[in-house]
């Protein structure tokens, strides 16, 4: 089947998925966007976790046929959704459509070099900046699902209490952390985001 | 090679500050690739035309084969390979100790999950369907699944034939290997006991549970080769077990490391390199394959679940008079590395305390079970389970707290192990433990607090299902003592290459090392070493491969002491050649050149006096300097195979815990609130870094004590809860906050005096955890993880 769906802002046309494949093997598979993460493939762990219209799911329980029509952002996308959020729609996401790294953009994502320890020259979310700075990031394998979490919460709640910032995250699973640096990152981007409000 | 993505994090660079060296809590240079989806894990490769590769698993723990018929499987559409044991191009075993485990079972299955039966085809369902198309049929034989079982004179043998150097050691052959300590006469030290305590615990099987699955791509090369990006512990000891398998030199299997998803000893054994190098040998077809969460919690070896039975004996005055044990390790049905756990519970069995008088026994199984291997902790973690309970039975005995208890009995430099051997660097036992405890407690009755309820705070948490009526509060210590780097006469090496060159007009250092960085930072530390040595602001780390000598494994907290070390090696002469050079060149214009003791700093020559002699970019000018040096902690030897005494260990590791816990006594629950850790590292190559590595470990602990377990079915040998689902993890709601205090008491035999920090941490965890609920609680509490139904005694 043919599933039509927008990917970080970019109308996209997947061909010949099976009526089986999960949103998350399109995207990694198919579209070249291997930034969500495959630990379970069962809902258990967030490591997939994409926002789809907004919600954030766990994309390795979506079949694709269930994105049609539909936006997907992932973490390919996700600082350019945040400055889009932060320019456009102070306080709210984007559901124009119109925001978002161009899928060719996405797919020249194999390693690349990195001239710096702190991000200069890649702009990164809030969210993404906090979990460098925090050293919430080990291995990095939850790190995407998570980072889409978060950054939702943020958007919704932007002074986040421990209690909130546990419960939004509680289906995200990181076993290198201890998630106390995840915390600490969380906590660090609600900072951060209300000293430029 | 068009159209491959590998997966390695390649040339990251470090920034231009001059700072950045050893001591400093330096960000990772993985960090953007890794926040942006870019950082290539292994599950994430890619290439034009590739098929994917499926195993199929063995339904039942030991059967004979009679017959497995592919062709069902071979007819569907899409599939280009089905390969059993007979399609094997080379040996059909391979091992890490010893060549025991079948790359597809031949013959026999001897445990639940073992790969009988490989496909490729041109998309993961359609491998997958075949896969199930594979017909087998097994003639069942019984199970081995226990001491009794395994040991008894008339039981069936996992392995008819052993050819491994502890078969002839072993008083039968179902053990894999055992190891006594026999140190003074604990018979006699135990009639100087005022009290004497014993006690029976059981730790169970707990898995990494490492969130990237075994994954990895395999590229047929012309040359009849392979080139091979998986997520590796240790590359040169894959190589070396998958050459033989493929039937190639060595120099025709080319590893590439792929992004790493987390190992924590997971990635100690082969998993799937040989698979899809056979895969894509056959069809010629780069072959990608990916476990599922099913499939993973088969496809690597768990922590040994364990026996203990221990027996200490004390005087009223509170000094430990004997201990006895004997230790039970379920190896599972393949060796792994289950020898190594076995020394090092049986060495590490009496913990960071002082007693002359022992009598130790520890042993390893062969069982029908999951294999066991390497896990964080390796064999210390069970026995610091257990001697840790019995120091708070013999405390509670003899009504002493059990941390001045613990103190006074604590060892120190100079304490002799009971394998014989000195313990030469600091060892701050009673320290640790006075820290952990000093701290100020948490509010009780946090759900209560001013602020309003919140029941998220309450054991249960979310599910609202009480309002504490039925809630105590628990504290507890523990402390634990683990052997850093590969012990008992290992040769243990790392190698790395430095290369100094001038590029676009700045001395820029290249660190090119096979090591492993499975999340723990090393890549951070290298740079930073690397920079301290030669006194440059970029440092490059090159990818992982294997066209540079061995690393050795990351694991056994050894890589920052290991390759940290070969960096600092290769640095140091890197540095002479550098000023060699310079002698050369401007020798005649500087007396300092000859007389002075120079240094690198900043990009520049200096002296030790301060004055600047020159710069890195005119000595060097369009010369590299390039250098590949191994090093070597120092020798150890083996434990004598009856008295056990030997030195055997190169460096021991020390951490403490206090747990503070709330227990619904009525739903059985149990929240951590607090798990704080105080550990010695050492030096503290990047604090940053190492508390996240403390926290990480810690949380592992507190896993085990409370939800984690790979449950076998003792009739069937059949694991029950391979996904996670069912095998439960901390998750951020489970963990507490994990104060982390650590000290930095040099080891004067190590590189900066580092002290490996991974994995100590992850033994004191989950006793604490335990002793802070029998503190709350009053029950006895033995075994791991504790359950709803031990606490309400339904
Ligand atoms: S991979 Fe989707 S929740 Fe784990
Ligand atoms: S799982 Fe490795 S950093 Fe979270």
């Amino acid at each position: 089947m043919r599933v039509n769906f927008t990917v970080n802002g970019r109308k996209q046309e997947a061909d010949d998925v099976w009526e089986g494949e999960s949103l998350l093997y399109v995207l990694r598979e198919r579209m070249g966007l291997p930034g969500s993460k495959n630990a379970c493939e069962q809902g258990e762990c967030g490591s997939c976790t994409v926002r789809l219209d907004g919600v954030p799911v766990c994309a390795c329980l979506v079949a694709a046929g269930q994105a049609e029509g539909r936006e997907v952002t992932t973490v390919e996308g996700l600082a350019d959704y945040a400055k889009h959020r932060q320019d456009a729609h102070p306080g709210g996401g984007c559901a124009s459509g119109a925001c978002g790294t161009s899928l060719q953009d996405a797919q020249q994502w194999s390693a690349k070099g990195q001239d710096s320890q702190t991000g200069e020259g890649t702009e990164l979310s809030p969210i993404q900046q906090a979990f460098i700075d925090a050293g919430a990031v080990q291995c990095g394998f939850c790190t995407p699902g998570l980072l889409v979490a978060a950054d939702e919460l943020l958007e919704r709640n932007d002074t986040p209490s421990d209690a909130d910032i546990r419960e939004a995250l509680s289906g995200n699973l990181c076993r290198c952390t201890g998630y106390e640096k995840i915390l600490d990152a969380v906590r660090l981007a609600a900072a951060r985001q209300g000293e430029v409000v | 090679m068009a159209g491959t993505t590998t997966g390695i994090p390649a040339n990251v660079t470090q920034g231009s500050q001059t700072k950045g060296g050893v001591g400093e809590s330096m960000l990772r240079p993985d960090g953007t690739l890794k926040v942006t989806g870019e950082f290539a894990y292994s599950s994430d490769m890619w290439h034009e035309e590739m098929l994917w590769g499926q195993v199929l698993r063995s339904t039942v723990a030991h059967a004979e084969i009679v017959s497995i018929d592919t062709s069902e499987a071979l007819a569907l559409s899409g599939v280009y390979a089905v390969l059993t044991a007979d399609d094997l191009p080379a040996a059909k075993n391979y091992g890490m100790e010893y060549q025991d485990t079948p790359v597809l079972a031949y013959g026999k299955v001897r445990h639940h999950g073992e790969p009988v039966a490989l496909v490729a085809a041109d998309h993961p369902e359609t491998a997958r369907r075949a896969a199930a198309k594979i017909k087998v049929e097994y003639r069942e034989l019984p199970v081995i699944t226990d001491e009794a079982s395994a040991t008894a004179p008339d039981a069936i043998l996992v392995h008819e034939n052993r050819g491994d150097h502890h078969a002839g050691h072993v008083p039968h052959p179902n053990i894999v290997h055992r190891q006594p300590i026999i140190r003074g006469n604990a018979d006699e030290a135990a009639k100087k006991a005022d009290v004497i305590v014993r006690g029976e615990y059981t730790f169970g099987m707990q898995d990494q549970a490492f969130l990237g699955p075994e994954s990895g791509l395999a590229v047929p090369a012309e040359d009849g080769g392979v080139d091979l990006y998986v997520a590796t512990q240790w590359l040169h000891s894959d190589l070396k077990q998958i050459a033989p398998c493929l039937g190639l030199p060595e120099e025709k299997v080319r590893m590439t490391m792929a992004g790493i998803g987390g190992a924590f000893g997971g990635r100690e054994d082969i998993s799937m390199q040989i698979l899809a190098s056979v895969l894509a040998l056959r069809t010629s077809k780069p072959v990608k394959m990916v476990y599922n969460r099913y499939e993973s919690f088969f496809g690597h070896v768990h922590r040994h679940p364990a026996k203990l039975y221990y027996e200490h004996g004390a005087t009223k005055d509170g000094k430990l008079t004997h201990m006895k044990c004997k230790i039970v390790l379920d190896g599972g049905a393949y060796m792994s590395s289950t020898p190594s756990v076995v020394g090092n519970a049986s060495s590490l069995s009496v913990g960071p305390y002082v007693v002359d008088d022992v009598e130790i026994e520890a042993i390893g199984l062969y069982t029908n079970n999951p294999p066991c291997g390497a896990m964080r902790g390796f064999g210390a973690v069970q026995a610091c389970f257990a001697y840790e309970a019995q120091m708070d039975k013999v405390a509670a005995k003899l009504g002493m707290d059990p941390v001045a208890f613990r103190q006074k009995n604590a060892m120190e430099q100079g304490t002799i192990m009971p394998t014989g051997q000195p313990v030469d660097s600091p060892a701050p036992v009673a320290e640790l433990l006075r820290r952990v405890k000093a701290r100020p407690l948490p509010p009780v009755r946090q759900w209560e607090s001013s602020e309003g309820a919140d029941v998220r705070a309450l054991p249960g948490g979310l599910s609202n299902t009480t309002h504490g009526e039925g809630v105590v509060r628990g504290v507890g210590y523990a402390v634990g003592i683990k052997n850093v780097g590969f012990s008992e006469g290992f040769d243990d090496y790392s190698t790395a290459k430095i290369r100094l060159e001038v590029i676009n007009g700045e001395a820029v250092a290249t660190v090119h090392t096979a090591a492993a960085e499975v999340g723990q930072g090393g890549v951070t530390i290298h740079a930073q070493i690397a920079r301290t040595e030669l006194g440059v602001q970029q440092v490059t780390i090159a990818p992982a491969d294997t066209q540079v000598g061995s690393a050795g494994s990351t694991s056994a907290g050894r890589q920052t002491y290991m390759t940290g070390g070969a960096i600092k090696n290769s640095c140091e002469i890197v540095r002479e050649k550098v000023l060699e050079i310079g002698r050369r060149k401007f020798g005649s214009y500087h007396p300092a050149w000859a007389n002075a003791e120079l240094l690198l700093e900043g990009g520049k020559v200096v002296t030790d006096g301060g004055e600047v002699l020159t710069t890195l970019v005119e000595v060097l000018e369009d010369e590299a300097v390039e250098v590949e040096e191994e090093f070597r902690h120092r020798p150890t030897e083996a434990f004598d195979l009856r008295t056990g005494q030997g030195n055997g260990h190169v460096q021991y590791a020390f951490a403490a815990h206090r747990a503070v816990v709330e227990v619904d006594t009525e739903l059985g629950l149990v929240k951590v609130i607090e798990l704080a850790c105080a550990q010695d590292v050492g030096k503290a190559v990047n604090p940053l870094s190492v508390i996240g590595q403390i926290q990480g470990g810690t949380t592992q602990g507190l896993g085990v004590a409370v939800m984690e377990e790979i449950i076998v079915d003792p009739k069937t040998a059949k694991v029950r809860n391979p996904s996670f689902t069912d095998y439960l993890l901390p998750t951020i709601l489970d963990t507490p906050t994990i104060p982390v205090d650590y000290l930095e008491l040099a080891d004067p035999n190590a590189p900066y005096g580092v002290r490996g920090i991974g994995e100590a941490p992850t033994l004191s965890s989950t006793p604490a955890v335990l002793a802070a609920i029998r503190n709350a609680t009053g029950l006895e509490l033995d075994k791991t993880p504790v359950r709803p139904e031990h606490l309400t005694g339904t």
